[in-house]
């Protein structure tokens, strides 16, 4: 019974890692370089959501017009997706468009301080105090044969599931997936045969930064405090997720992202909580030893810049 | 350049020039005078004379905190920093450098090395006398001689070796608790380790051993991560050290005989400025020669193409292995120095902020560089706290002047650039 209730657990921490990942994966693959900014762009969209959520809820006390909770949540979902994902074409034309002859590294650390600028930002804004975000559904608690599921729960491994395939889909079908494949492939000769660089970076951004805003509101609605360095650990252990899954893997993104929550969890329910770093990132680094691309990352080659 | 000094008229073109001319000609040892007689100045007439200007006391970091946080007081503190530092510095250099340059030579023609004992107790004895003034100037030193050694030793990862690591936190939390625990259980009674084991007096005599456990140890835990990332390039590193170091946290997170959560306390006050000054210069002086040496420019070779170097028999894995555990060790030392300075450590301390503190004074100074970490690790510390009354918005001014720096030179201000002491000290005649 334990084992399934920490399942269902895992399964949710593994859905917030799993979008986050996604979005480290996407840029890693296309212009080779991480966006360390990506887990402050996923604080970043849960505070949109906040604001979009809290405008809904208000417009709707109002009587603007009569919004089933279901459809705010809906709503602020697709807005936030639509409003973070600017965020990450800024991030993009700020901290990496004029790097992209730069050794690696340099556009690492922007994308850091870009980070610490948005958390900043944020602190400076909203101050100190920590925000609740609106409870837009009800909890309701299934028992299934001794095990506890909420419906937030299920909504939150559905909508990720969701939003996972529609990426996996997105890239597979479209032309601007298949521009998305062939940069990832080669990001030299590909902007030559007339894709343009720019645009699929900023598009990747865009991508990734409406999947971590997605995570972001799922976040808030199972955990309901944000702070403006909730996205700190959560989007370095994601980091960590996208490598297990295998630089640039969509799949390996999404597998690893609930890999990590299904050994943090289950590390935690196995020995005391406060050892659940060191195991689980032990865990990591023993497959990384024996498995170093990741479960599906290809072999690495000597595209390196710096 | 040329362009601009068409539009100047012709005299302040001739000051311009002027300017620029007898700065290059100043040596060395004019400088470390003019800050010499500055800080003596100030210990002589700064309280007096900021009393005079109407300051409350002397502005204790050359009057930049004193104007954020009163900008009616701009104008006095600006004449206090012009009278005491910029005037007598500016007047010595102009009118003493010729007599300087001789003095220059002859010491170089005297003893190379004691022309460099001499220029490094003349800027002790700067040090010294400009951080006696308040012990908050102290910590500021201590602190940023630290940032020094931890931003050198990260370069020599990150900049000649071409890697991104992330563990230095990680090697820095390793070489404080191991010195810590070192110094704590063999001289003071506390309560974790029980009454002290030897003397106290003979403490001091202890501490360099005491460091240099510390850099072992975070050498044995670079092994770790050097074992198996070196088999392959590219980010690979970046991300098992990103592991270690939260492992590495975690787990003294765990130690409860090292306090756990709490954080280890009571450490010997053995951290002086002498002894942070000396360790710091041992530490850039050592890894000058290591990166100047055969093997340092095997580690660039590794950098610039792993294959070629390979060809040319640089055993590439072994160059790394080494350097890796080499920077780790200085950054052990680094970290059971600082856990002296503050005589306090916890495992938080040493976590993800830290990693963006160090990178950022690696990467702002200059990548390949010993200047370059020099000048990074001094501008970033000194701005954090010129910053202060600014209170969270030097958390936006300093990254924002970081991506500024990484657009415009993407490899830092002073990247590439061989520090030679020599000639430095050199006569500029």
């Amino acid at each position: 019974m334990v084992f399934f209730q920490n399942l269902i657990n895992a399964l949710q921490w593994g859905s917030f890692y799993a979008l986050i990942a996604l979005g480290y994966s996407m840029v890693y693959s296309i212009l080779m370089l991480f966006n360390f900014a990506h887990g402050d762009i996923f604080m970043v969209g849960a505070y949109i959501g906040f604001g979009v959520a809290s405008a809904l809820i208000a417009l709707t006390a109002m009587g603007a017009f009569a919004l089933p909770s279901w459809l705010i949540l809906v709503l602020t979902i697709i807005f936030s997706m639509f409003l973070t994902s600017f965020v990450g074409m800024i991030v993009e034309r700020v901290g990496y468009r004029p790097l992209r002859d730069a050794p690696r590294a340099s556009a690492a650390i922007t994308g850091l301080m870009i980070g610490i600028i948005l958390e900043t930002g944020n602190l400076a804004l909203f101050g100190a105090q920590r925000v609740s975000f609106p409870s837009m559904i009800n909890t309701v608690t299934y028992n299934m044969g001794g095990v506890f599921v909420t419906n937030k729960k299920i909504m939150i491994v559905v909508v990720s599931l969701l939003l996972a395939t529609a990426l996996h889909q997105f890239i597979r079908r479209t032309r601007y997936g298949m521009a998305m494949r062939a940069m990832a492939f080669d990001y030299v000769v590909v902007p030559l045969m007339g894709v343009p660089l720019n645009t699929m970076a900023a598009m990747t951004f865009a991508l990734g930064s409406a999947l971590a805003a997605a995570a972001g509101i799922l976040f808030g609605v199972a955990y309901p405090v944000l702070d403006p360095y909730m996205g700190i650990l959560i989007g370095w252990k994601a980091f960590v997720a996208a490598i297990l899954g295998g630089r640039g893997s969509i799949v390996g993104a999404t597998l690893a992202g609930f890999l990590l929550g299904f050994i943090e969890i289950f590390v935690a329910m196995i020995f005391p909580s406060t050892m659940r770093d060191l195991i689980a990132y032990s865990i990591v680094l023993l497959i990384l030893v024996f498995r170093p691309h990741g479960f599906f990352g290809e072999a690495y080659s000597a595209r390196l810049r710096l | 350049m040329e362009g601009t000094s068409e539009k100047l008229s012709p005299t302040s073109m001739l000051s311009k020039i002027n300017i620029r001319a007898w700065v290059s000609r100043v040596p060395l040892l004019g400088w470390l005078i003019g800050a010499l007689v500055a800080v003596g100045l100030e210990m002589a007439i700064g309280t007096p004379l900021a009393r005079g200007l109407g300051l409350p006391k002397a502005p204790v970091l050359f009057g930049f905190v004193i104007m954020l946080k009163k900008p009616l007081l701009i104008p006095s503190a600006a004449l206090y920093l012009l009278l005491i530092y910029l005037l007598p510095i500016g007047l010595i250099a102009r009118f003493g450098s010729a007599a300087l340059n001789r003095l220059a030579a002859k010491l170089a023609d005297f003893s190379t090395v004691f022309s460099i004992l001499l220029h490094l107790a003349l800027l002790y004895l700067a040090l010294h006398l400009w951080s006696g003034l308040s012990d908050y100037r102290v910590l500021v030193v201590k602190l940023t001689l630290i940032a020094v050694m931890v931003t050198l030793s990260l370069n020599v990862i990150n900049g000649y070796m071409g890697e991104f690591s992330c563990s230095h936190p990680g090697f820095m939390a390793l070489g404080a608790y191991a010195a810590s625990a070192f110094t704590v259980s063999l001289f003071v009674n506390d309560k974790l380790f029980g009454a002290a084991l030897l003397p106290a007096a003979i403490g001091p005599f202890f501490f360099p051993i005491a460091l240099f456990l510390g850099g072992v140890t975070a050498s044995i835990g670079a092994m770790i991560v050097a074992i198996p990332s070196f088999r392959t390039r590219g980010d690979y590193l970046a991300i098992i050290s990103l592991a270690f170091m939260f492992i590495v946290k975690s787990l003294i997170e765990n130690l409860e005989v090292v306090g756990g959560p709490r954080g280890l306390g009571s450490q010997p006050d053995w951290a002086n400025l002498p002894t942070v000054f000396l360790t710091t210069v041992i530490c850039i002086w050592i890894i000058n020669n290591f990166v100047r040496s055969t093997l340092g420019k095997a580690l660039n070779a590794v950098r610039d193409n792993e294959m070629a170097a390979d060809a040319m028999t640089v055993n590439t894995r072994r160059t790394k292995f080494i350097a890796f555990l080499f920077a780790a060790f200085w950054a052990g030392v680094a970290g059971g120095l600082f856990a002296h300075v503050l005589r306090y450590v916890n495992p938080s301390t040493f976590g993800i902020q830290k990693l963006a503190e160090v990178l950022a004074m690696v990467y702002f100074g200059g990548l390949n560089s010993v200047y370059g970490a020099i000048v990074g690790a001094t501008s970033i510390s000194l701005l954090g706290e010129a910053l202060r009354p600014l209170e969270i918005f030097k958390w936006i001014i300093i990254p924002l002047l970081l991506i500024l720096v990484m657009i415009f030179r993407p490899t830092g201000l002073i990247a590439f650039k061989e520090f030679d002491v020599r000639k430095l000290i050199q006569p500029k005649d």
